[in-house]
């Protein structure tokens, strides 16, 4: 088994950095001590290029053949839709888990992104939702429906987005009503 | 003459249904009583948190956190916490590190109790029901008597807690404590020796180790497939590090993991069991020290205006792990924030817990997970153009009936 030979978060940096060498960038490892034995927490964070997203997630199973997926959570900024997976590797490992989140950038004009429901089938919900919080598009998404938000919301508004937002009239500002 | 070829029909259970705490539609493809296939709608009571949280500082998130979820209110504000700490540096005092161990294991041991009583109730145990939650009133006393509240307790501080925990207050915890070690043979008789209940749960609902792994369950969901995951052993985040504890499997008491309802309830018991330990442990080892990395409030939200970053903040709840990622902007508000509840993750192995199940089975199955979700009554049965409804007392009848089919 891979995963009974772990690494450590530098070596886990290292290896996605020689693997995609132009796709890896803003990486950064994470410490923090808790209790009083000062056990250390993990958590790794790294940005990806869109076109090496996809095989930048499967480079996971590298490390642990049984990588967690946790969900995406994600938010635009100007012109780009940030998406960031959550991961985590070595559960099971008694104070070993690293957690790594893995970002990518998406243009507003171009909002596309590859599904990973084919490594990990789990996903298919979180994948949903980022479409139809923030109107990305999930290239090859197996259910490609709502799941949060109901049918006869108007196509097009996307809650999560800063820029169209949540037209007025969805939104009850209960300290502008008079008492 | 029309000949019929079609052998299956389509059953919609909810959006509102007594096995369910929180509204969920589940559309399922029936064979006779059998369950062939089932798709899963959810959202039907999505109150937009993570929009509202925009419009807040990181305080007042605490507070609208905390109601995310009745049950796991401690969770949900304290994951939150943990990650916008871990943006700001904000270091924790071990002395709060370790009461914040004793309420998440407080709160779990409520939780499970809760769910044990909704378990034995699905299958048409009331008098259970009765016995598990007048247990879980004296966890209520112990939970108002350290927080002040029984159900959002508004103990969480970002940088700590909002109440010590002194050795004036260990008699009642120790007294509650051993209460509930009274107890638990009790419960361990019912719930894993009594003949109905295994014959109602063994075999029944299995998710396979390999699905639990592929579908990213988490939690007690996880465990009794035999998925070594729980975030307090993984990471030992607050004080975990420092105390005794392992992962709960069902192979722990029975050599053998199934993956099956029995195995849920199994590992749910020993939780409790190790839940009751951690207690004891915490308080034996307690250091002194601070509640607050921060006490003045205004200092602190000043000190949160100013940072800009990301961070996770991770933690066990009852159910699995919680998981919550915070960006903040050098602003007043919060700039993005994602919740993940540990149902989020445990619906999608419903699917194969559920297919080829029988219709009365469903109650117990889809309990079994211990979705946060809350109930009213509404079953549809649409057979070609004629509709069936089956309301709640009829469809919780079609499981006591099985229940009482099963004793014969």
């Amino acid at each position: 088994m891979i995963r009974d030979q772990q690494l450590t978060p530098e070596e886990v940096i290292q290896s996605f950095q020689s693997a995609f060498p132009k796709d890896i960038s803003n990486t950064r490892i994470e410490r923090h001590t808790v209790g009083m034995k000062k056990i250390e927490l993990q958590h790794l964070w790294l940005r990806v290029s869109r076109n090496a997203f996809k095989d930048v997630v499967s480079h996971l199973f590298t490390f642990d053949e049984q990588p967690h997926f946790v969900v995406t959570s994600g938010y635009d900024i100007d012109n780009t839709i940030d998406l960031v997976y959550h991961f985590s590797i070595y559960h099971g490992f008694r104070h070993k888990e690293q957690s790594i989140n893995i970002t990518v950038s998406l243009p507003k004009s171009d909002p596309t992104i590859d599904t990973i429901t084919d490594l990990f089938p789990g996903a298919l919900i979180s994948e949903q939702e980022k479409q139809e919080m923030l109107g990305v598009k999930v290239n090859n998404i197996p259910v490609d429906k709502r799941v949060f938000i109901s049918e006869d919301f108007p196509k097009n508004v996307y809650p999560w987005r800063r820029d169209e937002g949540v037209p007025e009239q969805y939104a009850k500002n209960l300290h502008k009503e008079k008492q | 003459m029309s000949q019929t070829t079609k052998t299956s029909y389509q059953l919609p259970i909810g959006p509102i249904h007594p096995a369910l705490k929180e509204p969920v539609a589940f559309e399922f493809e029936i064979n006779g009583e059998q369950i062939i296939d089932v798709s899963v709608s959810l959202g039907q009571v999505h109150r937009a948190v993570e929009w509202a949280a925009r419009r807040r500082n990181p305080i007042q998130v605490l507070y609208l956190a905390e109601r995310i979820c009745g049950i796991c209110s401690y969770c949900h504000p304290m994951a939150f916490a943990l990650a916008v700490e871990r943006a700001a540096g904000i270091q924790v005092p071990e002395h709060a590190d370790y009461i914040r161990v004793i309420h998440g294991e407080l709160e779990r041991i409520c939780s499970h109790m809760l769910w044990a009583g909704v378990a034995a109730h699905e299958i048409g145990f009331d008098t259970v029901l009765f016995l598990t939650w007048e247990i879980r009133e004296k966890l209520l006393d112990l939970t108002e008597y350290l927080t002040g509240n029984r159900v959002t307790k508004a103990i969480t501080m970002i940088g700590g807690v909002r109440r010590d925990i002194t050795p004036d207050m260990y008699p009642k915890i120790t007294e509650t404590m051993d209460y509930l070690k009274n107890q638990f043979e009790k419960l361990r008789r019912v719930f894993l020796e009594d003949k109905t209940f295994k014959m109602r749960s063994q075999g029944c609902g299995i998710l396979t180790k390999e699905n639990a792994l592929k579908l990213a369950a988490v939690g007690p969901t996880a465990r009794a497939s035999g998925v070594k995951i729980d975030t307090r052993v993984d990471q030992g985040y607050f004080a975990y590090g420092d105390l005794d504890i392992d992962y709960v499997t069902p192979d722990v008491l029975t050599g053998e993991v199934n993956g099956d309802v029995y195995d849920r309830i199994i590992v749910r018991l020993l939780e409790v069991k190790q839940a009751i330990s951690l207690i004891e442990q915490a308080l034996e080892h307690m250091p002194s020290g601070p509640i607050l990395a921060e006490p003045k409030i205004a200092k602190l939200l000043a000190t949160l205006k100013k940072v800009s970053g990301e961070a996770i903040g991770r933690m066990e709840a009852p159910r699995g792990e919680v998981f919550h990622y915070v960006k903040m902007n050098a602003n007043e508000q919060v700039y993005a924030w994602k919740v993940r509840a540990p149902t989020y993750a445990n619906i999608m192995p419903w699917v194969p817990m559920l297919k080829g199940q029988q219709i009365a089975d469903i109650p117990i199955v889809a309990a079994s997970t211990d979705p946060c979700m809350s109930c009213t009554n509404r079953v549809t049965v649409v057979k070609d153009n004629t509709t069936i409804s089956l309301n709640k007392e009829e469809l919780h009848q079609k499981s006591i009936e099985k229940t009482r089919r099963l004793v014969a």
